[in-house]
């Protein structure tokens, strides 16, 4: 236990420290996005890495955080603050509600319903124009602040961003080793074995779905206040498929997977700009090889290989 | 203790199980036989709550239970094992047994994501709870190996010890010993017999006559759906109904 919360710390440290390596600008921005894409990952993770539900309709949760957050702030003049836990609350008993019916299906059904829930998400969010603004977007919302300190530089909504972000790796750390996340555990192993030991697997699946349609909630919401501005394309089912990406890549069952994942996903395609127009093929051909080669994610790939280099070094000593 | 009344269970025009009835003594080992295809596997799966009967009654100690889901009859002290197995195979020995102190545990999601002082006090108390269990059925030093890659007849101990974390006042088995093989059969047959003691009510579903015989108090018997006799084991073993059910019928 006190080494899982020492690997935490360190790793707290870390993000903490990086805006002193980089001196801010376009890549502190970056590292802003990889803060929310982690959240998001991380909601996502919890259901399908540990509970084994999957859901390719998350945008949908994060784009509804970030317009309730958005609308309520811009047109209605709410304190951001106050819009954005209403927003999460909301959010959180809508997934609640659609949950209860919708993780009655498995596997390929759950997945179209999940498909149909996040579309019909967008859909709203584009033709709601009066509220929304449509496909033209919602601008001027406005950043988060305390007192006289506006979170608007790059280097601020840094540190705001990721204080959310490490609290939501630090509680998710803790939920996944408790007595829930076992239980989660063994749904994703033999659901009946689970309900045989007194687990309400129906019950814990919705609360799981809600939890993580509140964290993309939240994430939406700060997405918002730190863009100014959204738009409908941003929620789309390829921003879903994405995500769904990232768990995987990273490690489905690890919390620090879904930040290396969500971290490789949002970094490469800046980083593959040099290539120009091939890195759309790289981005797809590295994707491919991770998953042929790391099947079970960055999380336990990467100490993997480097097991195995290390061990082909050493036969080449002896 | 239970008490299994009129029991009917029929799939899609097909009689599974016919007006079945018996009853179970508190503190016996009850074994229920019979050749395959006699219903004996579904009559397991709707006294815990797996299927729901088409007619009939299943009373614990006095309660009516019928058409209970298995999270609610582990709550009443009734739980189960599978035929073929049924691990949490991702997560390690230890853990499978946590799992099983689930309704002797309270803390919710949020107190464990916030892990409140008696959410960790609880967490001290489950751990310790499952490796009692693990050394009752003999694989404590198997704790932290994961449950996928146990041999089968560690499986299976693992899995009683998971039931038994439940603290359950009656233990269902479904053919235990399936898949083992001589010596951890004996084995088990002494298990299930420490299992007794402690006071727990235990029946089975059993293939291997050898180890019924042995460790049962009561036998059942059904064929073809319906209940054929019951007894003490040498009144089964002189029966000639069973002995044509199990040989077939000369006449």
């Amino acid at each position: 236990m006190h080494r899982d919360l020492l690997k935490f710390m360190l790793f707290a440290a870390m993000i903490l420290a990086a805006p002193l390596a980089f001196q801010g600008g376009y890549l502190m921005n970056v590292l802003v996005f990889v803060g929310i894409n982690t959240m998001l990952a991380i909601g996502l993770n919890l259901l399908l890495g540990y509970c084994g539900q999957i859901s390719l309709g998350h945008a949908g949760f994060f784009g509804l955080g970030a317009y309730l957050s958005g609308v309520l702030s811009t047109t209605y003049g709410w304190n951001p603050w106050q819009a954005m836990p209403l927003a999460a609350v909301v959010v959180g008993s809508l997934a609640f509600l659609i949950g209860f019916p919708i993780l009655k299906l498995k596997g390929h059904y759950l997945a179209m319903a999940t498909l149909g829930m996040g579309i019909i998400m967008y859909i709203v969010f584009n033709e709601t124009i009066d509220l929304t603004g449509g496909p033209s977007g919602l601008s001027g919302i406005p950043n988060l602040s305390i007192g006289s300190l506006d979170f608007d530089s790059d280097v601020s909504s840094y540190y705001l961003i990721w204080s959310f972000t490490l609290a939501t790796i630090l509680l998710t750390l803790n939920l996944a080793n408790s007595r829930v996340g076992r239980a989660l555990r063994a749904v994703h192993d033999s659901e009946v074995a689970a309900r045989v030991m007194g687990v309400n697997a129906r019950l814990l699946k919705v609360q799981i779905f809600a939890l993580s349609a509140v964290i993309s909630s939240l994430a939406g919401s700060l997405y918002a206040h730190t863009m100014t501005f959204i738009s409908p394309a941003s929620f789309g089912f390829n921003f879903s498929i994405e995500l769904l990406t990232m768990v995987v890549i990273g490690g489905l069952g690890s919390i620090y997977g879904s930040f290396l994942g969500a971290a490789l996903l949002t970094l490469l395609p800046e980083f593959l700009r040099a290539a120009q127009d091939y890195d759309i093929i790289i981005y797809g051909g590295l994707l491919m090889l991770m998953v042929m080669f790391m099947p079970g994610g960055l999380v336990r790939g990467v100490p993997d290989l480097f097991r195995r280099l290390l061990k082909k070094g050493g036969d080449r000593h002896a | 203790m239970l008490e299994v009344s009129g029991i009917t269970q029929i799939f899609g025009g097909v009689t599974a199980l016919e007006d079945v009835s018996f009853s179970i003594r508190k503190g016996d080992i009850t074994g229920v036989i019979g050749p395959n295809g006699a219903g004996k596997t579904t009559l397991f799966n709707i006294i815990t709550g797996i299927y729901t009967q088409t007619a009939g009654r299943v009373v614990l100690n006095d309660t009516d239970v019928s058409g209970l889901p298995p999270e609610k009859l582990v709550r009443l002290g009734l739980v189960r094992t599978f035929q073929n197995i049924e691990l949490f195979g991702g997560m390690s020995v230890l853990e499978n047994v946590m799992v099983g102190l689930h309704t002797r545990s309270s803390s919710g999601l949020l107190a464990c994501s916030l892990r409140m002082p008696w959410s960790r006090r609880e967490e001290v108390r489950i751990r310790s709870g499952a490796l009692k269990w693990l050394e009752f059925t003999g694989i404590a030093d198997l704790a932290g190996v994961t449950a996928a890659n146990l041999p089968f007849g560690k499986g299976r101990m693992l899995e009683i010890a998971r039931a038994l974390a439940a603290e359950p006042v009656i233990i269902l088995m479904d053919e235990p010993a399936a898949g083992l093989n001589s010596q951890e059969t004996l084995g088990l047959a002494q298990l299930i017999r420490r299992i007794r003691d402690l006071g727990i009510t235990v029946v089975l579903v059993e293939h291997d006559m050898e180890l019924v015989m042995d460790i049962c108090d009561r036998i059942v018997v059904l064929n073809l759906g319906r209940k054929l006799t019951e007894g003490i084991p040498c009144e089964i073993q002189e029966n000639h109904e069973v002995i044509a059910a199990y040989l077939g019928d000369d006449d």
